[in-house]
């Protein structure tokens, strides 16, 4: 039940965000899946203990993969999904109680919570660059007919 | 045909192209790449150094512009556009002639949805944040309230003054007093969760992604440039709180 609700409500969230970044109409519905596939996938490795950063990562991983996926699929720039894919998972709500902490002169706690808005933010730019690589090198693999290493050789020496 | 001529229209052309896609949020190197791509599509060497205030292209031997960018808000819809000139003009289904009218026409138009569809999304992402960090379900409807507020506060604020701090700063305050007040009136139980979700359509923390995103890909001064603006947004949202909270 508890999952339901958070797969409708990261949905929802995603697909109001698309909205509030002017996504192209069609696309907004796609933006909410994305969106609530890569928080539920964070969300599932949190409740088993998966450290935020690792679940981030992971989260941002699906995210541009199903971005990838979709931007073939319809043509358009892969931003459009991975913006609205991955804004669940970036650290907004922490990147601001940082802020609050250091004007409210806490500065333990804002160093505190500024290291973990660097590394999960660090984490999200990391999954979304690692999967737009991957995919580049599989697809290389798939149109060369050989390993991706091999491929990637040859594709360097040209 | 004059080729001087005829080179100095594609510089303006593929130069209006990456002010677009850098005004609208795109990532530093898609900008890059799309000048170029454009560029080499008409047999035209070219050059460029993009920055999230401006951009720099050389084309041919000795024809370079600069534009300034003094605007960067996230409108999709406007990068899709200019991505789908620039792939017809790469295959070359449109002249470089008629690809700058499109490019003048994507420029002008406006292609937001309506103000109040807008405050609506703002308003169901903050009430929905709530589900997604754990709150109470009944805090629910001041959030709804609190992010509809501050979101119109943050665009008219930043129509009348185009202080970016500021609006943010004055909508970061709004929101704090809206679920300070609700709070008082019994109407929301946890201040910290409301006003969490009522920043949410205001935080940077797409804009720190992207930052760090930019460093990875070797695009240092973007990068800095964006954490830059995402620091002081931060700033600005997390000082209006502390305001509206010290009250």
């Amino acid at each position: 039940m508890e999952l339901i609700l958070q797969v409708l409500f990261s949905f929802l969230f995603t697909a109001c965000f698309g909205v509030i970044f002017n996504a192209p109409i069609k696309a907004i519905p796609y933006c909410g899946f994305v969106g609530a596939v890569g928080w539920i996938i964070y969300y599932m490795l949190m409740s088993i203990n998966i450290t935020e950063v690792q679940a981030s990562f992971l989260g941002a991983f699906a995210v541009a993969l199903l971005a990838q996926i979709f931007a073939r699929r319809f043509k358009m720039p892969m931003i459009i999904f991975n913006v609205s894919g991955i804004i669940a998972l970036v650290p907004g709500g922490i990147a601001y109680n940082t802020m609050r902490n250091i004007v409210e002169l806490d500065y333990n706690m804002g160093m505190q919570n500024g290291m973990r808005v660097l590394m999960i933010s660090g984490a999200i730019a990391m999954g979304l660059v690692f999967a737009e690589v991957m995919v580049q090198l599989v697809l290389r693999m798939f149109k060369t007919g050989r390993t991706s290493m091999q491929s990637f050789a040859r594709a360097k020496r040209k | 045909m004059n080729n001087e001529q005829n080179v100095e229209k594609a510089l303006d052309c593929f130069l209006l192209a990456g002010k677009i896609m850098m005004e609208s949020g795109a990532e530093t190197y898609r900008v890059e790449d799309t000048m170029l791509r454009m560029a080499r599509s008409q047999n035209i060497e070219a050059q460029s150094y993009v920055t999230p205030t401006g951009i720099i292209l050389s084309v041919g031997k000795n024809q370079m512009k600069i534009s300034s960018i003094t605007s960067r808000i996230t409108d999709l819809h406007k990068i899709a556009k200019v991505n789908n000139v620039s792939r017809k003009l790469t295959v070359q289904i449109i002249t470089l002639d008629e690809a700058y009218e499109e490019l003048k026409k994507i420029e002008k138009t406006n292609s937001f949805l309506p103000l109040h569809i807008q405050i609506l999304a703002a308003s169901i992402a903050s009430s929905s944040f709530l589900v997604l960090s754990k709150g109470y379900g009944s805090d629910m409807p001041a959030a709804f309230v609190a992010g509809g507020i501050g979101y119109l506060v943050a665009t008219l604020i930043q129509e009348m003054t185009k202080v970016k701090f500021f609006s943010e700063f004055l909508a970061a305050l709004v929101i704090g007093l809206v679920a300070s007040m609700a709070v008082h009136l019994g109407l929301g139980t946890e201040m910290d969760k409301i006003i969490v979700g009522g920043v949410m359509p205001l935080v940077p923390g797409l804009l720190i992604t992207n930052a760090v995103r930019d460093l990875m890909a070797g695009h240092f001064t973007a990068g800095i440039a964006k954490g830059a603006e995402a620091f002081l947004t931060a700033f600005a949202i997390g000082s209006g709180i502390a305001l509206s909270v010290s009250f």
